[in-house]
């Protein structure tokens, strides 16, 4: 199964979505995402066969350090390709057409490592010009602001990043929300104008306060900077997975807020500064 | 001349890189880039676009570090996705940091060893690399110029493209590649020695010819005069202390 997430290295994951991976019988996962921990994660529980990125970093922790592990291992297979290739190959699925043809690519170790990207020839001009492929999803998984029982969905931070792209690129697109407000809620302009994909699009939404956490949903709560240097420090050790999963996956989500201090704490975490 | 650091001195002569550009975006990746294109936009090319690094271009640079109560001027929504469709225009001039560079210019920041499918060290991948490398304008920024840095043979991943003959797509010529200047802790190399050799532009002061060609991996080109690259004025150590009010370029060149 290929499993698109959204956000953006660590802001606006689906954590919440993704610990529900972990703790599922899932794998063989082909995971597409501009990465973060929810990659790292994945590939630390063994459930990915593949990873379509362009890069896994937790930002202030440059390089993600499970991601990192099962490269070096040799653990999963890659299809890495530039951040504006996977923006058109979502926007390809997205408009239901086998590529789009673009120059990026051209000239690099991109085209050599993943030979399913082929070059062709223009009918308009002599040019080579990669093909870059569409990225069909089965399933995206997005965490927002807001959302109403009918998937209407709303972005407040200041990036919605490619999240729309992965909603229109998905068969099916599950969506954690911070807070669930009745379908009124939009009828403000200014509300409505956050909203960057339509609901024919959402699948399904779950009602998760805090479910990007560790991650940050700007501008309700920042990233978490010293549960992610525990979580790093974790790769470090013998067992250290197992006992980050023991004591933050294994328990559940809502015992999961608990152990992280809870709505309280996580609404005071600040905004990165970048 | 007032006291500097040898920091002071690669952010005000990389600053120099956009003179010229006219009205694009200047990215610069990490303290020493960005605090560089802040440097440019605030004295020789004030038509330059820059971001808050996160999502807005703004009218004047954004000091770098915690902001107090200082507020960004923003003017314009500019997301990831903007950023792409404005990399796609070509009206960019980005300086980032690569982990290894060969002397085509290529560059490579995805990983590092002999077997791409098993990597030594897996770095952060090729992020916008590709596409950077073949739209707009890039420089790179060294803050430990050595050979492995500058590696003979090629990078181990070759994320952006470069003056490669053996690489040029068809219908490209080197004019569609535009790799301005490398800065370094010890000089400024640029692309304009013979079929776009790599050659030392100037040497930071009490840096020799030997000393470059000893930390490099493949032949510079070496002009028979080298110029010292410049000191830094009073007055762009003044709009350095502005820029980078917590002082975080003092650990930008490692320890």
């Amino acid at each position: 199964m290929t499993i698109g997430i959204g956000g953006w290295g660590p802001r606006r994951k689906p954590m919440a979505l993704v610990r529900e991976l972990l703790r599922s019988k899932l794998k063989d996962l082909t995971i597409v995402a501009y990465g973060g921990a929810d990659v790292g994660m994945l590939c630390a529980a063994g459930k990915v066969k593949k990873v379509v990125f362009a890069f896994v970093s937790l930002d202030f922790i440059p390089l993600e350090p499970y991601f990192r592990m099962a490269r070096q291992n040799g653990a999963i297979e890659v299809m890495e390709i530039d951040e504006g290739m996977f923006l058109l190959g979502l926007k390809a699925a997205a408009m239901r057409i086998p590529f789009i043809p673009t120059r990026i690519g051209l000239g690099t170790d991109v085209l050599k490592y993943s030979p399913q990207i082929k070059v062709i020839d223009s009918p308009y001009d002599d040019k080579a010009w990669v093909a870059m492929p569409a990225l069909p999803l089965d399933v995206a998984l997005l965490h927002v602001d807001r959302a109403d029982a009918r998937g209407v969905c709303q972005i407040c931070g200041p990036d919605h990043y490619m999240d729309d792209l992965f909603a229109r690129a998905a068969g099916k697109v599950f969506v954690s929300c911070d807070e669930l407000v009745d379908s009124e809620f939009f009828a403000d302009p200014g509300q409505a104008r956050q909203v960057f994909w339509e609901r024919a699009q959402t699948t399904g939404v779950i009602h998760l306060p805090g479910g990007a956490h560790p991650s940050s949903c700007a501008p309700r709560y920042g990233f978490d900077v010293k549960h992610f240097k525990e979580y790093a420090a974790s790769a470090k050790e013998a067992g250290g997975w197992a006992q980050y999963f023991e004591r933050y996956v294994a328990c559940g989500e809502a015992e999961y807020l608990n152990r992280v201090g809870g709505m309280a704490a996580v609404g005071q975490l600040p905004l990165p500064v970048f | 001349m007032s006291d500097y650091k040898l920091v002071d001195l690669i952010i005000c002569a990389a600053a120099q890189a956009w003179r010229d550009d006219g009205e694009v975006l200047a990215t610069g990746i990490g303290v020493v880039p960005r605090l560089a294109a802040s440097l440019c936009m605030k004295t020789v090319n004030t038509d330059l676009m820059m971001t808050d690094s996160e999502a807005w271009l703004v009218s004047e640079p954004v000091p770098v570090g915690p902001r107090g109560a200082y507020k960004p001027r923003l003017e314009t929504w500019m997301g990831f996705s903007r950023i792409f469709d404005n990399v796609w225009g070509g009206r960019r001039h980005a300086m980032v940091g690569p982990t290894q560079i060969d002397r085509f210019g290529q560059a490579n920041i995805s990983c590092i060893g002999p077997d791409y499918r098993r990597p030594k060290a897996q770095m952060l991948g090729v992020r916008g690399f590709p596409g950077n490398s073949i739209n707009h304008a890039n420089s790179f920024f060294v803050p430990s110029h050595n050979s492995k840095v500058f590696v003979a043979g090629e990078v181990d991943m070759v994320a952006s493209i470069g003056y490669n003959p053996a690489r040029l797509p068809k219908g490209y010529t080197f004019a569609d590649i535009d790799i301005r200047q490398i800065i370094t802790n010890l000089c400024i190399l640029d692309f304009d020695g013979p079929d776009r050799q790599i050659r030392i532009r100037s040497l930071h002061p009490g840096v020799s010819v030997d000393d470059v060609v000893g930390n490099t991996g493949f032949p510079l080109c070496v002009p028979n005069e080298i110029p010292v690259t410049p000191e830094p004025s009073e007055a762009q150590l003044a709009l350095l202390a502005v820029l980078d009010p917590h002082n975080l370029r003092a650990s930008a060149l490692g320890a």
